[in-house]
């Protein structure tokens, strides 16, 4: 029989960090112990337990780790409740890679790079982030503005104070929705802190969040004087194939889980505005 | 060319599915044809199209994909696929064997999906012309000629014949295998038929549509006001999709049957409120964006990413279906022109 990409193929949950109330982080890798495949920044897979339900998640381990894949989960459903109830040890069903990459070996060579991100957001950026970090001469200036509704909310800070702010040339700028006890950063939305650190037009930016922050931000960004050109997006529509047959995530005359999910600004303004 | 007397063509059918399984359009008590198996007793029908196109027998609405053993924390995948039967559909009329080469082009895509290419490789599609089109009928607008199907083989009625002629190696295959049945013909012997045929077409009240009317830049067709007004009237029930050859939308779900866990794939609708719905929403929030939805994929999009092929076949199934009479027809009229 040939191979179906419909037909997923079993994996095993090794590790389960709890980073928020309602994020998990998962680490998987084959029957065997190994990397399920091989991704690029950007990519996402369809995990599924069966019975209970699939769904498309991002990678969000760099493709530079060889061991083993990871996805930051927020529970907000039936699939993803159930995963939040697992232990390590469980085995899931996998398939992927799908859909398109961040161009990291192309078009941000060379470049300084903003990223932006707004709670669960960061999921799909980390692995873009880790894999110019793991690269780092190919790139200049990395900063990374994010953001999320508390203190307790943002995913994985853990990593990102103790490697990420400690870089040269790489600045982490955190801010939280409301002022917190024991939080002696930055307090505001995300769309105003990036206005704010009025970054020069030179960058490349690479955003994701809710759409809400995303809208206000770029409205911010032109104002700084940003070309949609520059700036880099990764779209979520509801998703069943993952290939770009079933119907499910156009957005105009593009599928998001084959054509995207990553888009350039430009490109994204051609379709309707129905996502 | 071949031929065989219409008396005899119940032995031709016989001898078909002596070899393979055989599906005919037949009536039902409903005085609609569906495509049947053929034993002893089912009839020709003399039906201008079945209810449902043929798509089924490739992409069916039901289909097991895969089962899976849970037990404790470990999983089982099982593939079940089938080997499957070779089978031949006769009767496919030139809109619905068009269909199947614009499902091929999103099924046999890469990646190619190998359920639905399986059923194709065992599947001998034999067309039959048209003798009576209607007013619902605009193949013609999409380049099809409903007297000259495509297919594997392509046959012609009159009063006493039907003609056969094969276009493929598979049907090159069926025809030999039912040789002593046919009385080989001239290549001409069917052109009164196709003549008929296109004289009754020229007359049809469609058969001046231009879909070309139709093409602008996705944008400006997207945000006409005309959609306003056109989507009015839906109510959102699917039967258009649902009756449609060249729908493709489906879902993926997963059954417990009590002895483990079947994950299958089953026909959905663009027209339904729940076919977008995310945790934050969905994007298609009335009726108005699911119902510009079907008619852009089908005039706008399929033909961008498809060199300018469309996503109808002028079949008419949703013309005549359709409970408040809205129908793609309507659309490009509405929209050709001024949408630009
Ligand atoms: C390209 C892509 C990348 C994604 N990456 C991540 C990620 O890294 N981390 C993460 O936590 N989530 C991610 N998601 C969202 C994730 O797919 C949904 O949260 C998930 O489908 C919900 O499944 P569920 O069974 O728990 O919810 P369900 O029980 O199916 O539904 C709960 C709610 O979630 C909605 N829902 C169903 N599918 C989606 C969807 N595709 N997107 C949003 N809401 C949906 C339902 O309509 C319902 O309102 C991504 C989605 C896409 C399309
Ligand atoms: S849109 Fe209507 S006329 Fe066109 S192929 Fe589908 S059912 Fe037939
Ligand atoms: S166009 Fe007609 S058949 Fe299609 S969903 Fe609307 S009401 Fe139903
Ligand atoms: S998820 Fe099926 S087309 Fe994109």
């Amino acid at each position: 029989m040939i191979n179906d990409t419909l037909i997923p193929s079993v994996a095993v949950v090794t590790d389960i960090r709890t980073d928020t109330p309602d994020v998990k982080t998962f680490r998987v890798v084959t029957q065997d112990g190994k990397k399920p495949f091989d991704h690029k920044p950007g990519q996402c897979a369809m995990l599924s337990i069966p019975g209970v339900g699939e769904a498309m998640f991002s990678i969000t381990s760099s493709p530079t780790v060889k061991e083993y894949l990871e996805f930051s989960i927020k529970k907000c459903g039936c699939l993803t409740s159930w995963l939040h109830m697992i232990e390590p040890g469980q085995e899931i069903c996998i398939r992927g890679p799908y859909g398109n990459s961040f161009p990291v070996d192309t078009d941000f060579v060379d470049k300084d790079l903003l990223f932006v991100a707004g709670g669960i957001g960061l999921a799909p950026l980390r692995s873009v982030i880790n894999y110019c970090r793991a690269n780092r001469e190919n790139y200049r200036h990395i900063d990374v503005v994010y953001g999320a509704r508390s203190m307790d909310d943002l995913v994985d800070y853990q990593e990102i104070i103790s490697e990420w702010q400690k870089e040269e040339d790489m600045n982490v700028y955190l801010t939280i929705d409301r002022p917190q006890e024991g939080w002696n950063g930055h307090v505001g939305f995300v769309p105003n802190y990036v206005t704010e650190l009025g970054f020069d037009k030179t960058r490349t930016v690479i955003i994701c969040g809710p759409p809400i922050m995303i809208k206000f931000t770029l409205a911010g960004l032109t104002t700084l004087g940003f070309e949609k050109s520059q700036i880099y997006t990764t779209m979520e529509m509801r998703m069943k194939c993952g290939v770009g047959k079933c119907g499910r995530c156009n957005i105009g005359n593009k599928y998001v889980c084959h054509d995207g999910p990553v888009f350039r600004l430009d490109q994204l303004s051609e379709l309707p505005d129905e996502y | 060319m071949y031929r065989i007397s219409l008396d005899s063509i119940d032995n031709l059918f016989a001898a078909i599915s002596a070899v393979e399984k055989l599906y005919i359009p037949a009536d039902r008590e409903d005085g609609q044809s569906y495509f049947t198996e053929w034993k002893e007793g089912v009839k020709l029908s003399d039906n201008l199209n079945t209810f449902r196109s043929a798509k089924g027998l490739f992409f069916p609405q039901v289909q097991d994909l895969v089962s899976f053993r849970t037990e404790g924390k470990k999983i089982e995948v099982i593939d079940t696929r089938k080997e499957t039967e070779d089978f031949v559909v006769f009767g496919v009329r030139a809109c619905d064997a068009a269909s199947f080469g614009i499902l091929d082009r999103v099924f046999l895509s890469d990646p190619v999906d190998s359920y639905y290419k399986t059923n194709r490789d065992h599947g001998t599609v034999m067309t039959l012309a048209c003798n009576r089109p209607d007013e619902t009928c605009f193949c013609t607008s999409f380049g099809i000629d409903p007297s000259d199907p495509a297919g594997d083989i392509s046959c012609w009625k009159d009063k006493e014949n039907l003609y056969l002629k094969s276009l493929t190696e598979k049907g090159e295959k069926l025809v030999y295998a039912l040789k002593d049945l046919l009385t080989e013909c001239d290549e001409n012997a069917a052109d009164t038929v196709k003549a008929e045929v296109k004289a009754v077409m020229n007359e049809l009240p469609l058969s001046n549509l231009k879909p070309d009317d139709f093409t602008g830049e996705q944008l400006s067709v997207f945000n006409s006001e005309k959609w306003k007004e056109l989507y009015r009237s839906c109510i959102g029930c699917g039967t258009c999709t649902f009756v449609c050859p060249t729908c493709q939308c489906y879902d993926i779900k997963d059954f417990n049957t009590g002895k483990g866990i079947e994950r299958f794939r089953c026909w959905d609708s663009c027209m339904y409120s729940d076919f977008t719905m995310m945790a934050s929403g969905t994007p298609r929030l009335t009726q108005l964006e699911r119902f510009r939805q079907r008619f852009m994929h089908k005039l706008v999009y399929f033909p961008m990413n498809n060199d300018g092929v469309y996503g109808c076949v002028g079949c008419g199934r949703c013309l005549r279906k359709c409970p408040v009479s809205m129908n793609i027809v309507k659309v490009m009229k509405s929209l050709g022109g001024d949408a630009k």
